[in-house]
């Protein structure tokens, strides 16, 4: 089967998508890269033309960031602190051109280990809004991706939106990519990173790791760890027993699994500086 | 009943289209193939280029990554646009600043700038660079680039010089217009109507053995009429190379293939039917075989081995007060140009019509006439132009491929490689092994040095003979080495075909060379630049190859850096003594380089005549790919000549209409071409002189049919409508052949293999993280001696350029077939990887050269990657012995320093 579907409602959306497999499109910068075709083929449903899909901002609830929105609409939003390490990472991905056109709910749903949005989002908390023609469902983002280029995601259902929980929209943030160069680069390792602070002391913490498992993973433990610590221990540095045993690195053509180990463990104590010195 | 074809409107710089529906179309296509605005370019298909970038309502996008349903109604930008002033701003300030060289990211390049403009007036250079970071440029290192965005406010153009004057003035490229508008055009840029669009079946895996299934079934099953070639419809020889006595390539593999990507069948016809064709149901079956001899002709796979000895290396390095030795491995590099081979083949009568992209058109028409069984003049080769080559284009890809399409079908065809398929087919720098070892006396005076490569030529020749013999020849640096032996082994895997690449080899022999006199400096605790100048080749002095040499440059270079040194060094100092985990470094290191064929002839010719109308036309047939010598050559010529260049008009390097000029490398044409162009513009003047019985010191000029001879006191008119035009239509035409004197070597090497050698040093500052392991070059500075700097803009931009690709190879850049066969896996410099770079041109001239003029192309990028690589050493005590120095080897590397 073969159609190009642009529906201008999210009810068209679905309904088309009870009819049959779709492959979903919004900005197209991994799907046309995927092909050395002229165009893209079989049936696609193109959501970009459902205008409430592209929002970012404020809802009950927390912040949505609809499945049409792209880097720039992020990097344009006007959130809290909380999101700054989502913008730094915005400006990361490929290059204005592909901040342009590329979508935050594309990248969780492609799934890449290296995708750039995912760890900024699990230290966000997202949960990603699924809509079929049963209803509305919602899952915790890493309950979501649940290996390389897989997620959770039924024939039939689509992403509507990600919410970011009012628990996590408080503290500041940092992400640190890692990279062979400059622009236009697939990290080699990279952090995201949220801490909030009450009274002078870490009373939220939140730190992902990507490009160094499967899927990017939050360090839980070390998290926990944090919780207590002066603005001065923020600093500090870290247990490597904290994080290495929550990631699964391997070699590749950018770097071999033991480096990426110690680079994310060393990005992770410069995010974590960085954070206490705005909050200085 | 007539059933309506859906259709869409399309908005492209204000001027609406009404287009058949085709809503997944990539927008690139759409613009390119249906609406003929081939100003876009297309260098990936994956977003990871931006040549593509046009606007969408003002912001950029890449034009292949945007389906066309997300365009209609939406107002799109592209390069063609007109009246837009702040376009117009940037296209002069390109051309001012010499920001386009082969001109295929320039649109790209434009659009990304033309966005930025319009939210900063006047952007600052760290702007300029975030806004460019996604549009690659290999060939100018972008400084011109962001020079040009930043300066788009202001600035004039520079005036053209007089009569007389051009050689030495920053003069504009006088090719640039067109690569300014989107008018200029590549291999991919032309599509007559009714063309047939040609794919190719690649190998998967190598070395693999195949057998066809039924073709011609397989035709019939499709609609539309397609044509099926293989091996056995090549009416020619079926071999072809850049060396004849070495080729061992074919257009199509007969039965098995030799590397992945090797080419064994091409299918052609209709574009929209081979473009909805699944190549994957080709009827093909593969077998992979095991097979150690890639050639059964070479035994051990060896192509060839190069050789230079003198004196008694063994001997020197036993009584040596120093030596040092070590291992140096350098990857596969991949040229990395944004055009992929395109081209397309029509019959003219009964002559096959090639315009493709290419650096060395008669060697493109001989090897096809070869391979498709016609007489040489039977093939007329126009260049298009090549949106960059650095080497590769030189050997065929295409050409026999369309040619052959062409030959046998009678109809137009058209080919366009994609990134893939040009990465995984053409040919790379060479993967190198290197030892050696090198002495020095107690005065710190180089005694002897032993070199020996291996270097993997992958599975056909073409351009291995040449590394194998320039490696030994220059692997001793521009030093003064009384002891040698060096030996380079070219051999053969069943993988990437190794060619020719900006250098010839001699780029991974300076990172052997260079690291080890850093470590002999350290021996001897001399300064790093001073133990280099006490071993400086001089004027008078010979070469490894026993050749004397004058007009030696490299003093001069080094004594012309001396100040930036220690000034660098005391910058690192300084910040070290900060503390922190970023350490400073400094690092330095030379280049020499022979122009021209090693000990080989290499002519060129070059006519220039003026017409009966009074129209001055310069038969440059130097191709030029970017590094411009359109501009140079016809400098040269003016001045000899001793009119102005615009009275120049350029007829370009096609094998029906212009002589040979060899093909562009080896840093060649400046100093040949540029020597016959030099020759024929003194031969015309001699005429015009002798017609008009004036005195050598006249000055001439053109009015329409009028050349006007005047010496001050009196002016002679010589009307040309009145001489007779010659059989090129030339009322006045001058013809000169120059090829440079070399002499052959000898077993052990010894002789002249080149007449004229370019010289060159360059300091790399650096900072390293010492936990992260990653590199920041934060300045080059360049000094290279010219012998006389014809053109200092375009020279500026070969060095800038080189460096980029010095600084991708050191640090960056590999390829792994079937791996990094895109250009986000294989990462070349972005607009923010590159240093801030200074360059100082210095004029040691050359007693053969034109004007004194030395080659400059290869040279720039050869200090580059060892330079870099001394300074991480310096400011981190690690030295990388695998390239690239990517963060985990220079933290591994520092660790064992440690």
């Amino acid at each position: 089967m073969t159609a190009y579907l642009r529906p201008a409602s999210v009810e068209q959306a679905l309904a088309a998508l009870a009819e049959g497999p779709a492959v979903i499109a919004a900005g197209c910068t991994d799907l046309f890269p995927a092909t050395d075709r002229r165009g893209l083929e079989g049936r696609v449903l193109d959501i970009t033309g459902i205008g409430d899909l592209a929002s970012v901002g404020s809802v009950a609830g927390g912040v949505r960031i609809g499945a049409a929105a792209t880097w720039s609409d992020v990097i344009r939003a006007d959130l809290p602190a909380a999101f700054d390490m989502l913008k730094e990472a915005a400006r990361e991905v490929g290059s204005v051109q592909i901040q342009n056109a590329g979508t935050l709910v594309g990248n969780i749903c492609n799934a890449s280990p290296a995708a750039d949005g995912v760890p900024c989002l699990l230290a966000l908390d997202a949960e990603v809004e699924i809509a079929s023609a049963h209803g509305l469902r919602r899952a915790a983002l890493s309950e979501f991706i649940t290996g390389v280029r897989q997620t959770v995601l039924a024939p039939g259902e689509m992403v509507t939106g990600l919410i970011i929980p009012e628990r996590s929209l408080g503290g500041r943030s940092r992400f640190l990519k890692l990279g062979a160069r400059r622009y236009l680069v697939i990290s080699i390792a990279m952090v995201a990173v949220r801490v909030e602070m009450i009274g002078g002391r870490v009373v939220q913490a939140a730190i992902a790791v990507g490009s160094c498992s499967a899927v990017a993973t939050r360090l839980f433990g070390l998290e926990k760890a944090l919780i207590g610590r002066s603005l001065a221990e923020l600093s500090a540095p870290l247990d490597a027993s904290l994080i290495a045993p929550a990631l699964s690195p391997i070699d590749d053509i950018r770097a071999d699994a033991a480096y990426r180990l110690e680079a994310a463990a060393e990005l992770v104590h410069r995010a974590l500086c960085d954070v206490a010195e705005g909050f200085a | 009943m007539n059933r309506e074809v859906p259709q869409w409107v399309l908005s492209v710089n204000g001027a609406e289209h009404i287009l058949p529906s085709t809503p997944g179309r990539r927008l690139s296509e759409v613009l390119r193939e249906d609406l003929g605005l081939r100003g876009t370019k297309v260098g990936c298909d994956a977003g990871d280029c931006g040549a593509c970038t046009v606007l969408l309502d003002g912001a950029p996008v890449c034009a292949c990554l945007t389906p066309a349903a997300q365009v209609a109604g939406r107002a799109v930008t592209t390069v063609e646009a007109a009246g837009d002033a702040l376009l117009e701003r940037l296209r002069a300030a390109f051309l001012r600043h010499g920001a386009a060289q082969c001109g295929i990211c320039t649109p790209g390049m434009l659009m990304a700038a033309r966005a930025l403009l319009d939210t900063s007036k006047a952007p600052s250079r760290a702007e300029a660079e975030e806004a460019l970071g996604g549009v690659l440029c290999r060939c100018t290192g972008y400084a011109k680039i962001i020079d040009a965005v930043c300066d788009a406010g202001v600035g004039a153009p520079a005036a053209m010089p007089p009569a007389g004057r051009s050689v030495g003035a920053r003069v504009e490229r006088l090719d640039g217009a067109a690569k300014v508008t989107g008018t200029e055009r590549f291999g991919a840029d032309t599509a007559p109507e009714g063309a047939f669009l040609v794919r190719a079946i690649r190998a998967p895996s190598a070395p693999a053995r195949f057998t066809f299934g039924d073709l011609d079934t397989w035709c019939a099953t499709l609609s539309g009429g397609v044509h099926v070639f293989t091996a056995a419809d090549i009416p020619g020889e079926n071999c072809f190379g850049t060396i004849p006595p070495f080729a061992d390539q074919p257009a199509l593999a007969e039965s098995h293939a030799r590397l992945r990507g090797e080419a064994v069948a091409l299918i052609a016809g209709a574009p929209d039917v081979i473009e909805a064709l699944d190549l994957a149901t080709f009827p093909i079956t593969w077998e992979a075989i095991e097979r150690d001899l890639v050639h059964d002709h070479r035994p051990d796979n060896l192509l060839i081995t190069g050789t230079v000895r003198r004196g008694d290396a063994d001997a020197a390095l036993a009584r040596s007060a120093v030596v040092a030795e070590g291992e140096m491995r350098t990857p596969y590099i991949e040229h990395a140009y944004i055009e992929p081979e395109a081209g397309i083949a029509w019959m003219d009568g009964d002559t096959l019509v090639i315009e493709a992209c290419t650096q060395a058109p008669v060697m493109d028409r001989d090897d096809t006439a070869k391979v498709l069984g016609l007489p040489p003049e039977r093939v007329r080769i126009i260049p298009a132009t090549a949106g960059g080559g650095f080497g590769s284009k030189l050997d065929l890809s295409l050409q026999p491929l369309i040619g052959l399409v062409a030959l046998k079908t009678g109809r137009p065809a058209r080919m366009i490689y994609s990134r893939v398929e040009s990465m995984a087919s053409t040919t790379k720098r060479h993967p190198s092994v290197m030892q050696a070892r090198i002495g020095a006396d107690g005065d710190g005076r180089i005694t002897g040095m032993t070199f020996e490569g291996e270097f993997n030529t992958g599975a056909y020749a073409s351009w291995g003979p040449t590394v194998s013999g320039r490696v030994p020849v220059h692997a001793s640096g521009p030093y003064y080495t009384p002891h040698y032996d060096a030996q380079a082994h070219a051999r053969h895997t069943h993988s990437a075909i190794s060619g020719a690449f900006r250098g010839f080899g001699v780029p991974q022999a300076a990172i052997m060379q260079e690291t080890l006199y850093d470590e002999l400096a350290g021996k001897l605790g001399l300064d790093r630049l001073a133990f280099r100048q006490i071993n400086a080749l001089q004027s008078g002095q010979e070469t490894v190859c026993g050749q004397v040499v004058q007009g030696v440059g490299i003093s001069a270079c080094l004594g012309a850096l001396d100040a930036c040194w220690h000034a660098a060094l005391t910058r690192a100092e300084a910040a070290n003594a900060k503390g922190g985990t970023l350490r400073h470094g400094v690092g330095i290191a030379s280049c020499w380089y022979g122009c021209g064929n090693t000990a080989l002839p290499n002519p060129s010719t070059i006519r220039v005549g003026i017409t009966p109308e009074g129209r001055l036309c310069l038969h440059q047939g130097a191709t030029d790919i970017g590094q411009g010598s359109n501009t140079v050559i016809t400098q040269i010529c003016a001045d000899a000549l001793g009119l102005a260049v615009q009275d120049f008009t350029l007829i370009g390097p096609d094998t029906g209409i212009t002589p040979d000029c060899g093909k562009t490398s080896a840093s060649r044409q400046t100093f040949v071409t540029g020597k016959a162009a030099e020759l024929a513009g003194r031969s015309l003047r001699a005429r015009i002189l002798s017609l008009s019985n004036m005195g050598p010191d006249a000055a001439l000029r053109l009015e329409g049919a009028q050349l006007i001879v005047s010496d001050g006191s009196s002016e002679r008119r010589i009307d040309l409508t009145m001489l007779e035009p010659d059989f090129h239509g030339y009322a006045l035409v001058a013809e000169e052949t120059y090829d440079p004197p070399t002499t052959p070597l000898d077993a052990d090497g010894q002789g002249s293999p080149y007449a004229v050698y370019g010289y060159g040093a360059q300091i790399a500052e650096v900072t390293v993280d010492m936990i992260l392991g990653t590199v920041r070059v934060t300045k080059i500075t360049a000094a290279h001696d010219l012998g006389r700097v014809i053109n200092p803009l375009l020279a500026e931009g070969q060095v800038e350029g080189g460096i980029a690709q010095g600084l991708g190879l050191a640090l960056m850049e590999e390829f792994i077939p079937g791996r990094t066969e895109n250009l986000h896996d294989y990462l070349i410099p972005t607009t923010g990887d590159m240093p801030e770079i200074e360059t100082i041109l210095l004029e040691v001239p050359d007693p053969e050269g034109p004007m004194g003029a030395k080659g400059l192309g290869e040279h720039v990028l050869i200090p580059t990657a060892p330079a870099i690589l001394n300074a991480i050493r310096h400011a981190s005590g690690g030295l990388v012995r695998q390239l690239p120095a990517l963060p985990h080897r220079v933290l591994a590397a520092i660790r064992e320093a440690q």
